[in-house]
């Protein structure tokens, strides 16, 4: 047994919370995040000032979050404003609270790229390929896919299946950016961004922001609601390609197969136990590549796979029934972690997965994780 | 008459400026490791396997092969607006590295991945001559 997999179980999440998500110019990434703050202390009954460690992401600075939330904690981190966080943000605090470092963590992540009009290329994120136009994290993943369809066959109206089935779960999610339903069809008529991918390949830009709220299984136990355990995690770097950003050549397979055997083998599960999958989903692509990586299907066969509704909720494996990143809301995998934690409590109203025992997260980016939750 | 605006350049280092001597030469380099030998792309200032500092600019043949590519529709600098839609292209060197460059001389429809690819030379200035590469059929 890997040292690690003493963590099971060991650590929960007792209280989430988030903003509306949309276009919001008159406030900042503070504003927000002390909203979501607030919403997070609330829906688990803590009082306030019990919080002691504090993570935050994509905000600016540690220390004005604190003042703004008037908190002196023992256990502080800042983290950067990667889309590839969320997991290792998770992942870090269990293992801060396990040994001590903070009994309460509370972990904030604001993002305002919309109203800051944020393109995600270009001048804002200088690279070393900048000179041949190759830029955004967008066109590492059509590069990916198009060496996918190469290699396996993989069509772009199977890859439509992936916006099409989260579009639906964002209609049933009152809380999502996106209310229109698509087809397969409208996918293929979108226009190109970085071909061979089109607009509903790419997520959203919106602000808002999301607040977690971690604790030991001990402690949990004195709090509002019914905690959900952190009972399997998964880590693996790709640094060897860094300087083309977002991109692996083998699609992080073995990356996500070493994840996928480090959280199955730690929760004592396996795909097939699955109800629920939140799949980090910037681009479409990379769903794909995470159903292979975790072995829901064999590397090559995911376009066949997520055909005929497989990742809609009804389907063989519900996939990101918030809408996810292409139609809830760009919150970089945060409020796909707050949507495991609601789905285990039960608190998904039209878009519960009905006895939803078993949710996995995870990420396939050059820091893949993953994250499997069960009840407490 | 109307001055294009400038697409971006590369920023020259102690350690990429090899390279970029080296293309303006007409010659595509990659970096090699005086103890290990260990060929790699983009520079670094130790040898990613090794660690040794000892890292010089080494020519290569220039061929590779086509292993992805993409058209741009979007112009994330105004420079490059009036090339859309635009190919870029993932070639990995028969040297091994991996390098990211445009595709020139070709449509998209006769573009097959797996493809053999050799290196051509674009003149943009007297400063600077980009690597970009063409289907060797």
């Amino acid at each position: 047994m890997n040292e690690f997999h003493k963590l099971k179980d060991r650590i929960a999440i007792v209280g989430v919370g988030n903003t509306p998500y949309g276009n919001f110019p008159d406030t900042d990434d503070y504003g927000l995040g002390a909203r979501a703050f607030r919403n997070a202390v609330e829906d688990c009954g803590i009082e306030k000032d019990k919080v002691d460690g504090l993570l935050v992401c994509r905000v600016p600075h540690y220390a004005r979050m604190g003042e703004i939330i008037g908190l002196n904690p023992r256990w502080t981190i800042q983290m950067p404003p990667h889309g590839r966080m969320s997991g290792m943000a998770i992942i870090e605090a269990a293992a801060a609270l396990d040994a001590g470092l903070c009994d309460y963590a509370a972990l904030i992540y604001a993002n305002i790229g919309r109203s800051r009009r944020v393109n995600y290329g270009g001048e804002e994120s200088p690279g070393v390929w900048d000179p041949w136009g190759f830029t955004s994290p967008g066109a590492a993943h059509a590069m990916m896919f198009q060496r996918h369809r190469a290699l396996y066959g993989t069509t772009t109206r199977q890859l439509a299946e992936v916006s099409v089935a989260f579009r639906h779960h964002a209609c049933l999610n009152p809380a999502a950016v996106m209310k229109q339903p698509i087809t397969i069809d409208d996918h293929e008529a979108a226009r190109p961004i970085t071909e061979p991918l089109r607009l509903l390949d790419y997520c959203l830009i919106n602000d808002g922001a999301v607040c977690i709220i971690m604790t030991t299984k001990e402690r949990a136990r004195d709090l509002k609601k019914k905690p959900v355990m952190i009972s399997g995690i998964g880590a693996r770097e790709a640094f060897t390609t860094g300087s083309i950003g977002n991109f692996d050549l083998n699609f992080w397979h073995d990356e996500m197969q070493d994840v996928a055997a480090q959280a199955y083998g730690m929760a004592g599960v396996g795909p097939s136990d699955v109800d629920a999958l939140m799949c980090y989903d910037n681009f479409s692509p990379t769903v794909l590549f995470s159903l292979e990586g975790l072995g829901f299907c064999k590397q090559g066969e995911a376009g066949s796979f997520v055909e005929g509704g497989t990742l809609k909720l009804g389907g063989k494996l519900p996939t990101n029934t918030d809408g996810g990143h292409l139609s809830n809301s760009y919150m970089q995998g945060w409020a796909l972690n707050v949507e495991a934690v609601r789905q285990i409590r039960g608190e998904c109203e039209d878009r519960q997965v009905p006895n939803a025992q078993v949710v996995q997260y995870c990420g396939a980016t050059p820091c893949s994780r993953s994250i499997i939750y069960t009840p407490g | 008459m109307q001055t294009a605006i400038a697409k971006p350049r590369p920023k020259i280092d102690n350690v990429n400026r090899g390279f970029w001597d080296n293309a303006r030469a007409q010659k595509l380099s990659v970096q090699k490791c005086g103890a290990c030998e260990d060929v790699h792309f983009p520079g670094s200032p130790v040898c990613p396997r090794c660690l040794s500092e000892k890292q010089s600019w080494v020519e290569v043949s220039g061929r590779g092969k086509l292993l992805s590519w993409v058209r741009f529709h979007r112009a994330y600098w105004d420079s490059f607006r009036a090339d859309l839609p635009y190919l870029v292209c993932l070639v990995g060197l028969e040297e091994g590295p991996l390098l990211v460059s445009n595709l020139v001389g070709v449509e998209p429809d006769d573009i097959v991945i797996g493809a053999g690819v050799e290196a051509v030379f674009e003149k943009v200035d007297d400063e600077l001559t980009l690597p970009k590469f063409r289907i060797s059929g």
